[in-house]
């Protein structure tokens, strides 16, 4: 009788082991194993497709070619950088003789122009999409609010947000590089033309998403939270600082994660037109190189252009999780 | 000596009545015509007077609470508090709402905060602050969950900080829409127990709307009860003159504890019984009812 019983005891024991490890072999099985599998199963199709399409440019980039690439980039990259610190170097050197010779010899510090190299293109692509994008945000957010408090003002500019949202890029920027010629003349510019017509470019596309959420978000507070407000007779900097943008925060991230996938997509292509030094115009001009190797470079770019977009959404979400007090607004 | 006039009240106080709710009219604009929520609602309230309204949903009771407040302004008639009109919201008749309306990203403390800040921006120094916020959190029994966000305590604790915040306000009247609605029955008398004791101590002007006959009877002074809408009004007033402290186990077999609480079931349930429910549930039944709104309307 006992021994039954500790048997069945034992089986059960067992029983649970088995489920226990079950689940966690399904947890591995989901996050790891699935992923890897799926992109292994992608690699061997591209790699297949590719040799089979040739271009005029040579056989079609497969995943050996663009992974070659990657190394002769990295290459490039920290030649062109050896350059410039022998660069540096000489012209140290060249200007401690002349102030030997010469103690009143003003010393010039030349900048190095050598070209751009694929990581340079990287960061210029970085910083101009961050700062059209926060210049968007500062517009937008605060539009946005407005337009949310105010049930007139929503209706005053909402069929123009609405037929603005729409509009690519590639038909702002004739526009907006004719407006940066002529506005922006100056003996000595700041920033260069190009980065400032992607920049405007990247605003113009990317400021819609944000006013509409942000709209959206701040007009659909709980209207007892806007009560106690009004029993508070708090006054409005103060009910905006408070109750409305705290309340309405995760609408707006939400509005600015949409915004920064928009400002990265469109970057891409306002720096191939407006030919601002970046990953855009790192594509067209191997585009227009046109070597054996140029496809598979190009290649490179975009799954490097891929993941930083994935990169940045996931800044994005890990920034909302820190400022949002609603954290299962902040989830994938 | 339960039912009084309306109108004869009116006569007698007007003057110097501390809340005057002096012949209130409310119209909703709606797509088919305006709809008349409230019709010549006349009330006046002494200070420290511990007011229920009582009737069914959708009888305007909120309407009324929120006229009080300053959120709503009537079609015609006004509010008179200290013979001032009453035509915005403002902290001195602070308002306890039904699902207590915290912000949800401050914990007790700072929303009580929010109201002392605002309120007594000038008055108090920042310890003065500090200390009147955390007096009134452990009035509700809440201070050892001060640094707690509302999702974080349990419904009857987030209407406790919801009353510690309108208390915070030192109002002149105390507006209260079904704060006890969304409770289980344990903690809704609980609640009403802690109310009690916070009434014995501040003797406040509240004025609560509620769904619950014995919620009205054992914290009231009057319990107002309201006709059904459309042109909803003022039915009877019950005066409810049972000593303080109430227990509410002594009471249950106090006779006119049941008396009062069988008026108010009456006019509930008899004089007042819904049309629409009758509808539903038991047709044979509605004829009689109609008759009886009918009766009461001749009355009136």
């Amino acid at each position: 009788m006992s021994l039954t019983a500790a048997t069945i005891n034992r089986l059960s024991v067992n029983e649970k082991m088995m489920k226990a490890l079950k689940s966690v072999f399904n947890k591995i099985t989901n996050a790891l194993l699935l992923p890897v599998v799926g992109i292994a199963i992608f690699l061997a199709l591209w790699s297949i497709t590719a040799q089979s399409i040739h271009t005029s440019l040579g056989e079609f980039p497969g995943p050996n070619a663009v992974v070659k690439q990657f190394y002769s980039l990295y290459d490039e990259h920290t030649a062109e950088r050896e350059k410039a610190t022998a660069f540096y170097e000489r012209q140290e050197v060249r200007n401690a003789k002349k102030l030997e010779k010469n103690p009143d010899y003003v010393v010039k510090t030349r900048a190095y122009t050598g070209k751009e190299t694929f990581v340079d293109q990287i960061l210029t692509s970085l910083v101009t999409v961050t700062c059209g994008f926060l210049l968007a945000a500062i517009i937008a957010i605060p539009l946005g609010i407005w337009m949310g408090l105010s049930v007139k003002l929503n209706s005053a500019l909402n069929p123009i947000v609405q037929i603005f949202k729409p509009v690519s890029p590639l038909a702002w920027l004739p526009l907006v590089t004719m407006l940066v010629s002529a506005v922006y003349v100056s003996d000595d510019p700041m920033v260069s033309k190009s980065f400032l017509t992607s920049l405007i470019t990247v605003s113009l596309c990317s400021l819609w998403p944000m006013v509409i959420n942000t709209s959206i978000g701040v007009s659909s507070i709980d209207s007892d939270l806007l009560n106690v407000s009004k029993v508070l007779r708090l006054p409005t900097f103060t009910n905006i600082k408070k109750i409305v943008l705290p309340a309405s925060i995760p609408m707006i991230f939400t509005g600015m994660r949409l915004s920064f996938g928009v400002a990265w997509m469109v970057l891409i292509a306002a720096e191939m037109l407006a030919q601002n030094p970046g990953l855009g115009k790192f594509v067209w001009d191997e585009f227009q190189n046109g070597s054996s190797e140029s496809l598979a470079r190009i290649m490179a770019a975009v799954v490097v252009i891929g993941f930083i977009g994935f990169l940045l959404d996931r800044i994005m979400l890990l920034l909302q999780r820190k400022v949002s007090w609603d954290k299962s607004s902040a989830s994938v | 000596m339960t039912t009084q006039n309306s109108e004869v009240n009116t006569e007698i106080t007007t003057e110097n009545v501390f809340l005057n709710i002096s012949r209130i009219d409310m119209e909703f604009p709606t797509p088919n015509g305006s709809f008349t929520a409230l019709k010549e609602v006349d009330l006046q309230i002494n200070k420290g007077e511990f007011i229920s309204l009582i009737g069914h949903s959708g009888c305007g009771k909120s309407t009324v609470l929120n006229i009080v407040a300053g959120i709503y302004q009537a079609t015609k008639g006004g509010v008179l508090l200290k013979n001032k009109e009453v035509n915005e919201p403002g902290p001195e008749r602070a308002v306890v709402f039904q699902n207590h309306s915290l912000l949800p990203w401050l914990t007790s403390y700072q929303n009580v905060e929010l109201a002392v800040d605002q309120v007594f921006s000038k008055k108090m120094s920042k310890t003065e602050k500090k200390d009147w916020i955390e007096h009134n959190l452990k009035l509700v029994h809440m201070d050892h969950a001060m640094h707690k966000r509302p999702d974080e305590i349990s419904g009857g604790m987030k209407q406790r900080v919801g009353i510690a915040r309108a208390l915070a306000m030192q109002p002149e009247v105390l507006l209260m829409d079904e704060p006890f609605g969304a409770l289980d029955a344990l903690t809704r008398a609980h609640m009403q127990d802690s109310l009690m004791d916070i009434q014995k101590e501040l003797n406040n002007t509240v004025i609560m709307i509620t769904h619950d006959v014995d919620e009205a009877v054992l914290l009231s002074d009057r319990i107002i009860m309201m006709t059904n809408g459309p042109e909803a009004t003022i039915g009877e007033i019950l005066e409810v003159n049972l000593p303080h402290p109430r227990d509410r186990l002594a009471l249950a077999k106090d006779p006119e504890y049941n008396r009062l609480r069988s008026e108010v079931l009456t006019f509930l349930y008899e004089k007042q019984r819904k049309v629409e429910d009758i509808k539903d549930k038991k047709p044979a039944v509605k004829a009689e009812a109609m008759t009886i709104v009918e009766d009461d309307i001749k009355e009136a």
